[in-house]
Order: C-alpha cells, then sequence, then structure tokens
C-alpha cells in the first residue's frame, strides 16, 4: 500500500552490503558525480528515493480516510522497529527478544518529557526517546555481546519480561498498570483548522521512519555495516583482520535499540498513553516476526513485515467482528497467525518471505542468489556444541 | 530472623518450581541443544486443559495426571512435527521455531480461554504451620516439594537404570555413534522432548494456585527456570535443580525486602551475572556428566 | 577361545557411487570380502576410505551401487537398520560415549538385540577379551587412554555379534605396542570366529601385516587391489599412495 517508494530506497541490500555499487552501470552516472566515492553517490541515489517516496506518502496521506491514516501512522513506527531488529539480527546476527522493553524505554521517555508544565517540542522528544533507548540499549549491548545464540535469547527475553515490572514498583512516577497518558496537542496552525490529527501523526511517524531507514541504509553500504557483516559471517576472521568484534556488536545493539526507543516514543504519541500492557512480550516477538517475515535480510523486507503487523490485527478485527467472534478472538487471532508464521518461515523458507522472493527473482535472471550464504541468512555463530 | 527463615522455606518451594522447569529445558538441551523457549508456555496451555477438567467437575486428581499427560504429547508433537525439521540447522532457526510456538500457544490459549486472570485450586491448604514464632511451611509446599522431587527422581531413575534410559543418553551425548549401534535416535530424542515437557506441565499445574491463571502466566516462570538451567550449566540435571532452589531462596528474599516486581530483574542480573563469570555454570560438565 | 560371533558373511560392495552434492566421494568402488577373511583397505587422506566406510555403515547415503551382506543387499539402509542385518561399524577411538561408563557403552551395543541372556553373555565375553575394561567397569569412557577407548569401541561392536566387521582406523593415535596387539586381536577374531572384517586404515604396514588382502583407494576409485605381499612389494604404489 503506501509503501512502494520506500521499498526502492530500501533497495541497500543487507546480505550484499556491496551490491548498490557492483550493479550500477556507471555510463547512467554523470561524469562529475561518477567522480565522487562510491559512498556519496550511494548516500545521492538514498537521499532521492527518500525524498521522493516521502512526496508519495504526503499524497497517500492526503487522499485517504483518517483510519487509514492512523493506520499509516502505526506502519512507520513499526517500520523503525522491525528495521532496526532487522540490521541487529541480519546484519550483525544477534538476535534480541527485548526490543518491545526497550521501546517501552522510549515510550516512558516520551510520557514523561511531555507531562511536563512546558511540555518540549514532539522533535526534540523523540531525539531524546532515541538517546535514552540508545544508553540503556548500550547497557543491555555490553552484555548482550559477551553472549551467544540461546543464551542471548533468553536473555533478552528476561529483560522483556521484567522490564514492565518497573512501572508498578515506581507506580508513583510510572503511573502503575494504568500507565502515563501522552498529549502531542494538535497539529500545528499553519496546516489549517480542520487539519486530521491522524494525518498529522502519520506524517509524524513517515517521516521518523524515512529518515530512519535513510539513516540505515546509508549505515549498511558503509565501512560500518560491513564490519557488522563481517562479525556475523565469522567472528573469528573479523577478529583477525582487525576488527574489534565486541564494540562492533554493542554498537549494533546500541543503533538497534535507538530505533527501538524512537518506536516506542512514536507508538506514544500515536495511541496517547504508555501503559505495561503494550508492551509485553508479545509486543517483542511480533517485532521479532515481523522482522522474520521481511527477511531478515533487507530494509524492504522490514517495511513489508511491518505493515504485516499493522494489516493482521486489522484483518483479524474485521473478520472476529463480522462473524461476531468476541474480542478474545480478535485480540488473540494475531498472536496465534504470528506463531504460525514464524513456525511455517523457519520450517518452509529458512530465509523469510523476503528471501524466497529474491531467490525466485534470481531464477528467473538466471543467476544464483547472492544472499544465500546460510540456511537463514542469519547465522548467529554459536560453536555447534559436540553432541 | 523469624521472618528470614519462613522467607527462605517459601523460597526453596517456590524454587522446586523453577527447578522443575530448569530440568525440563536441561533434558531438552542436553537431546538436542535446543533451548525450549515455548517451555513456559506449554506447561501454561496443559495448565489451563487441567483448568478445563476442574471447572467441568472433574476432581483435581483427575486434572493433575491430565496435565501431565497432555505434556507428554505436546512435547513430543513439537519435537517431531516442528523442530526437528530445524535440529541441524543454524541455532537461530530452532530459537525462531520454539518462539513461534511460545507466541502460538499463546494465543491460542487466549483465544480458547479468554484474557482473564482465573483463580487455580490447590490441592492443600496453603496455610503455613507454624513452629513457635515461625511460619514454616504449608501443606501444598510440601506437596510442591514432593512432588517435584518424585518426578526427578522418577526421571533420574529411568535415565540411569533402564535400557531406554541408556538409549536416551546415547542419542543425547552422541547421536551419530548411537545410531551405528542400532539405536533408533529420532524416537528417542522426541521421548525427551515428551519426558521433559512433563516436568514442565508439573512445574505449571504446580505454580497456577500462586501466579493465577493467565496466557502470559508462565513468562516469568520461564525466565526463573531459564536462569536456573543457566546457573547448572544448561545441561546438568542436578545442577538445574540446586539452580533452582538457590535462585528461589534470593527471589524470595527479593520480593520480601525489595518488592516482588524486581524478581525478574533480578533474575536477569543473575543470568548475565553467571553469564559473565562462569559461562558454563556453577556445576562445569566434566563434574555432571556423571548424572 | 569361546566363539563371539556366529559365522562371519561375505561382504560384496559392487560399483558404490557417493557424492556430497557436486562432489564425487566415491566414484564406483566395487570390493568383495570373502566370509572369515580381513581385507585393508588403504589411501591418503582424502582418498574415500571414511566416505566408504559411511556409506557402507548407512551414515552416509549412497548414489547408486549395491553393498551385499550374505546376498543381502543393505545398500541405502539406515545405520540402525544396518546394524540389525549383521553389520557393524567400529569408528575412531574417540567413537566412544565418553560421558557413558564402560559398562554403559558395551551394554549399548547390544541393546538392539531381543535375547536379554545373550546380551548379558556377549557383555562378559567382551570383558574376557578385553581385561582392562573389566578392571574400569564404572568408569566413564572419557577417563580411559586411547588404547583402552579403542579396546571399548571394538567390544562394544561385538557385542552386536556381528558378521561383519567395518573397523575403523583403529591405529589412530595409538602406540606401536598396542598397535600390534590390536591387530593380532582382529586377526584372532577372524581365525577363530569366522568374523569378516574390512579394515581401513592409513597405517598400511601394520594393516597389510594382518589382512588377507589389500585394497588401495585413491579420489574415490580402487586403484590397486592384490594380496599384502604384493602390495608392500610395488615400490610405484608403496611411495605413491602407501607411504612407506
Amino acid at each position: 500500500m503506501a509503501d512502494k517508494p520506500v521499498e526502492e530506497l530500501a533497495h541497500a541490500d543487507l546480505a550484499d552490503g556491496n551490491n548498490v555499487q557492483a550493479t550500477t552501470p556507471s555510463p547512467v552516472v554523470g561524469p562529475s558525480l561518477s567522480r565522487r566515492g562510491p559512498l556519496q553517490y550511494t548516500l545521492v541515489r538514498h537521499l532521492g528515493l527518500a525524498v521522493l517516496g516521502g512526496l508519495a506518502l504526503l499524497l497517500l496521506t492526503s487522499s485517504v480516510s483518517a483510519y487509514r491514516d492512523f493506520q499509516i501512522a502505526n506502519v512507520g513506527y513499526y517500520v523503525v522497529a522491525v528495521a532496526g531488529l532487522t540490521v541487529l539480527t541480519g546484519l550483525n546476527g544477534q538476535i534480541s527478544l527485548g526490543h518491545g522493553a526497550l521501546m517501552m524505554v522510549g515510550a516512558y521517555t516520551a510520557a514523561l518529557l511531555l507531562q511536563r508544565e512546558d511540555p518540549l517540542p514532539v522533535t526534540l522528544v523523540l531525539v531524546l526517546c532515541v538517546v535514552t533507548a540508545a544508553a540503556v540499549g548500550a547497557l543491555v549491548g555490553a552484555a548482550a555481546a559477551r553472549l551467544r545464540g540461546p543464551y542471548l535469547a533468553g536473555a533478552t527475553l528476561a529483560f522483556a519480561v521484567g522490564l514492565p515490572g518497573l512501572t508498578s514498583h515506581y507506580s508513583g512516577r510510572l503511573g502503575g498498570d494504568n500507565g502515563l497518558s501522552v498529549s502531542t496537542g494538535p497539529p500545528p496552525e499553519s496546516l489549517g483548522f480542520d487539519f486530521p490529527g491522524e494525518r498529522w501523526q502519520a506524517w509524524i511517524t513517515l517521516s521518523a521512519a524515512l529518515i530512519t531507514l535513510l539513516l540505515l541504509a546509508n549505515l549498511s553500504t558503509s565501512r560500518v555495516g560491513r564490519t557488522f557483516r563481517a562479525v556475523r559471517d565469522d567472528e573469528v576472521s573479523a577478529e583477525l583482520a582487525g576488527i574489534h568484534v565486541a564494540r562492533t556488536q554493542v554498537l549494533a545493539f546500541v543503533v538497534s535499540a535507538a530505533c527501538a526507543g524512537l518506536a516506542g516514543g512514536l507508538l506514544a504519541v500515536v495511541s496517547g498513553q504508555a501503559t505495561p500492557g503494550a508492551f509485553s512480550v508479545a509486543l517483542s516477538l511480533s517485532i521479532l516476526a515481523g522482522a522474520v517475515l521481511g527477511g531478515l535480510g533487507s530494509l524492504a523486507g522490514a517495511v513489508y513485515g511491518a505493515v504485516a503487523l499493522v494489516a493482521l490485527p486489522s484483518f483479524s478485527s474485521s473478520t472476529s467482528d463480522r462473524f461476531d467472534l468476541g474480542t478474545d478472538v480478535k485480540s488473540n487471532l494475531p498472536l496465534l497467525v504470528y506463531g504460525a508464521l514464524l513456525v511455517v518461515v523457519m520450517l518452509a523458507a529458512p530465509q523469510g518471505l523476503q528471501g524466497g522472493v529474491r531467490r525466485l527473482l534470481g531464477l528467473f535472471k538466471g543467476r544464483t542468489p547472492s544472499p544465500v550464504r546460510n540456511d537463514s541468512g542469519t547465522d548467529v555463530s554459536v560453536s555447534t556444541p559436540e553432541r | 530472623m523469624d521472618r528470614f527463615l519462613s522467607v527462605t522455606i517459601s523460597g526453596l518451594s517456590g524454587g522446586m518450581i523453577y527447578a522443575a522447569v530448569a530440568l525440563s529445558l536441561v533434558l531438552i538441551w542436553r537431546a538436542t541443544r535446543v533451548v525450549n523457549f515455548a517451555q513456559g508456555a506449554m506447561a501454561m496451555f496443559t495448565t489451563y486443559l487441567a483448568f478445563t477438567v476442574l471447572e467441568h467437575g472433574g476432581s483435581y486428581w483427575v486434572a493433575f495426571p491430565i496435565a501431565l499427560l497432555t505434556g507428554l504429547v505436546l512435547g513430543a508433537f513439537v519435537e517431531r512435527v516442528l523442530v526437528r525439521p530445524v535440529e541441524n540447522g543454524p541455532p537461530l532457526n530452532a530459537v525462531v521455531v520454539t518462539l513461534g510456538v511460545f507466541i502460538f500457544l499463546q494465543g491460542l490459549a487466549g483465544l480458547l480461554f479468554g484474557g482473564r486472570f482465573r483463580s487455580f485450586p490447590a490441592p492443600f491448604s496453603n496455610k503455613n504451620y507454624n513452629l513457635g514464632n515461625v511460619s514454616t511451611v504449608s501443606p501444598f509446599e510440601i506437596f510442591i516439594v514432593l512432588s517435584v522431587a518424585l518426578v526427578a527422581a522418577l526421571l533420574f531413575a529411568l535415565f540411569q537404570y533402564t535400557d531406554v534410559g541408556l538409549r536416551m543418553r546415547a542419542a543425547a551425548f552422541s547421536g551419530e555413534v548411537a545410531r551405528m549401534l542400532g539405536v533408533r535416535v529420532g524416537r528417542m530424542l522426541t521421548l525427551g522432548w515428551a519426558l521433559a515437557a512433563v516436568a514442565g506441565s508439573l512445574a505449571g499445574i504446580l505454580v497456577a494456585p500462586s501466579v493465577f491463571l493467565h496466557p502470559n502466566n508462565m513468562d516469568g516462570v520461564f525466565v526463573f527456570g531459564f536462569t536456573a538451567a543457566v546457573i547448572g550449566g544448561l545441561d546438568s540435571p542436578v545442577g538445574a535443580i540446586v539452580g533452582g532452589l538457590g535462585l528461589g531462596v534470593l527471589l524470595s528474599y527479593v520480593a520480601s525486602y525489595a518488592g516482588g516486581d524486581l524478581q525478574t530483574l533480578s533474575a536477569l542480573a543473575v543470568l548475565v551475572f553467571i553469564l559473565m563469570v562462569k559461562p558454563n555454570g556453577l556445576f562445569s560438565t566434566t563434574a555432571t556428566r556423571r548424572v | 577361545m569361546r566363539s563371539m560371533s556366529e559365522r562371519g558373511a561375505s561382504l560384496e560392495v559392487v560399483d558404490l557411487v557417493t557424492t556430497y552434492g557436486a562432489v564425487q566421494a566415491l566414484n564406483g568402488v566395487s570390493i568383495s570380502v570373502p566370509a572369515g577373511s580381513i581385507t585393508a583397505v588403504l589411501g591418503a587422506n582424502g582418498a574415500g576410505k571414511s566416505s566408504l566406510l559411511r556409506s557402507l555403515s548407512g551414515l552416509v547415503k549412497p548414489k547408486s551401487g549395491k553393498v551385499l551382506v550374505d546376498g543381502q543387499d543393505v545398500f541405502g539402509m539406515a545405520p540402525e537398520d544396518v546394524v540389525q542385518r549383521g553389520m557393524s561399524q567400529v569408528p575412531e577411538g574417540r567413537g566412544v560415549i565418553a560421558e557413558l561408563t564402560v559398562d554403559e557403552n558395551l551394554r549399548l551395543g547390544g541393546l538392539w538385540r531381543s535375547d536379554k541372556a545373550d546380551r548379558a553373555k556377549a557383555v562378559e565375553e567382551a570383558y574376557a577379551l578385553f581385561p582392562p575394561l573389566d578392571q574400569r567397569r564404572k568408569r566413564l569412557a572419557m577417563t580411559l587412554s586411547g588404547g583402552e577407548r579403542q579396546m571399548l569401541a571394538l567390544g562394544r561392536a561385538l557385542v552386536a555379534r556381528p558378521r561383519v566387521l567395518l573397523l575403523d582406523e583403529p591405529s589412530l593415535g595409538l602406540a606401536p605396542r598396542i598397535t600390534a596387539q590390536i591387530m593380532g586381536l582382529v586377526r584372532r577374531l577372524c581365525d577363530e570366529t569366522g568374523l569378516t572384517v574390512l579394515l581401513v586404515e592409513q597405517n598400511a604396514r601394520s594393516a597389510l601385516s594382518v589382512a588377507d588382502h589389500g585394497v588401495v583407494l585413491n579420489l574415490g576409485t580402487v586403484v590397486a587391489s592384490d594380496d599384502p605381499a604384493t602390495l608392500a612389494a610395488d615400490d610405484n604404489l608403496r611411495h605413491a599412495y602407501l607411504g612407506f
């Protein structure tokens, strides 16, 4: 739906970072451009796509109903979160079941900052969400860099299960189970008196999503992105090549946590509240499901995954309303589907949907698809224990 | 001092429950090198099935074995059908599959049984006996300790003293050699998962009276069980039980002196500490593989 | 000595092809081992010796060919079924299960058989054959020396009362004296009980010293097949493939 141009922007392929330079025929590029380094060229290309995508989204959000705008706003923050996890897992090979909790850090930061008498501008608040979540991410990441595979999954799961408990422990400040309400005020007056709030929110989250994708796409084609991949593929070789493995892993975690924090802040802004119930383990696993559905291999996949995370509950809700199935079905059907999808994707197409699509395209073009490094595309290198 | 004693004692009975979860994780890890992240959700689900029996007028003593039996079947199914195809793939694939089962079962439980908190009965009184001024232990806590100890002892005897137990250990330790010796390794792994899931289901039905029944109610218990298993080195059954008891006591202090909401984060702190300081657990493998 | 096995069966390998993906590991190997004899399979690292054993015992599924044990085709069977057809593989010395005791390792060898009494008898026979194991029944296999591990692996295979024994590098990492003992024992088993043995060895000299027949593999193909004395006398062969 909304995201065609974003996909293109996101074609910075996480699995094979230098494809942008390698596959682009040089004659297309003007002489002055081609004299610049490939990095600048990539940046310009990404920037151009982001602007195009932004324009397309502007048109789209202005032409749909308020409810659709609300849904698009939701897609926006899911894109940020799923893309962040895609970078961590797909690019760097670390798994995190704690991204829901990191989103909670962002959401509560936003809520606390916006509650003040004289609230800061939303943009600044969101930047501070990124900063706090990145700081927490650095802490978690420092521990995570020492952990592998199932241990890392377990520790981040513990984080996701445990963190919401803080809201009850500090219920005075954090509002306990009822959480905090978040108010960002009406859209700016310059947009007109009857400008729909949903559209304004969609603009906020979509801008954030575009900026995030732009930064992540550049990151993944940069030198840092290459070190991420090197560590993912083979820690020992990376170490021998002079890459500081632990530092790289912490950095990847920080980047990913920063995205989660931004997503959490956006979620608080869109939903108008920050409650512990919204940041359950189920949210962490949904984000993971989104990333896995997207193939864990590219930012375009992250966009598909995010769309699925909004479309599925919406579909489930309308279906259960239509057949009068009740709220239990309505609120749990998406979980059931995510779970089934995680299992099915792993059994049928271990690279995720996006990987499968890419493989098909590769077949059509008559070349072997590049991203097949191993079965999952996400080798978390646990030294295989002797059995 | 009196309070300290009773907090310690209640920590031990809670620890027995974590020990049961840890035991199930260890048995599965030992056999297939997979951490079953669905174990908590599986236990939650079988406890709901027991609850359904109770709701329809069945007695606790019918519901109890039903929880364990359905756990057995569920464990076998998950291994044979869902985990088997990814067992030899990259470790992350198996992790993701068990997470899928986890969230699927949570969704299914919510869909079938609703998202309300339900109270689950205990078969014995929860009132503590008093010894002088010290509030000691309740009949139900004694039941918890005894039933977990009994199941652990039965599992130990099965693994250690029967032919099928020998086959299961051989399949777990060295699948290829076991096959050369005529062991049907696949069947043994399925059986291992099934038995492990029984221990998990036992934990579910024992913990339900204190945490209530809810699709998420085993999340925390799973984290405690995982932490206990890691304390024990993840492949030592004895380590799992000792780890469970130790963690139970520690968390009991945390709940009593700092606040119950901090238990999971404390478990996380213990988990990270252990993994940093002694990544192989407090029970080094060479010593504990004797078990 | 009491009989440890039933009368041996012949092993006939016909045109066996095994591939790993695009790589051809065995390129149409044919070997014939008469009942009650020892055939040594020699060759350098990567010649296909391990692939041959793994294809015979079922750990690897071969692509085409025939594997006849006493005329019965076991081609493509799972390892647990091959054992029950009377052919047992003795993995390299490290193939004992380190976490189990000596006694458990031995008992494991016969568990698939239904005759419980005979299972226990076969275990006792293995102890009689290898007295060092007898003294270490309750010890974990990981505490054994290299030679003892090799005895354990051999004894464990014999508990299955095989008719054909596939021996994988029994001399690997062992002192020459221990190697000689093990080789001598294999010869004795063969002579006294009619056991059929396919002996895969890198140590060509000691393998040829006990074998009735020798086969040299190179790049998945049989490059020579003759009696041991002839093979050992062939200087070209020795220098090119056998390394002595």
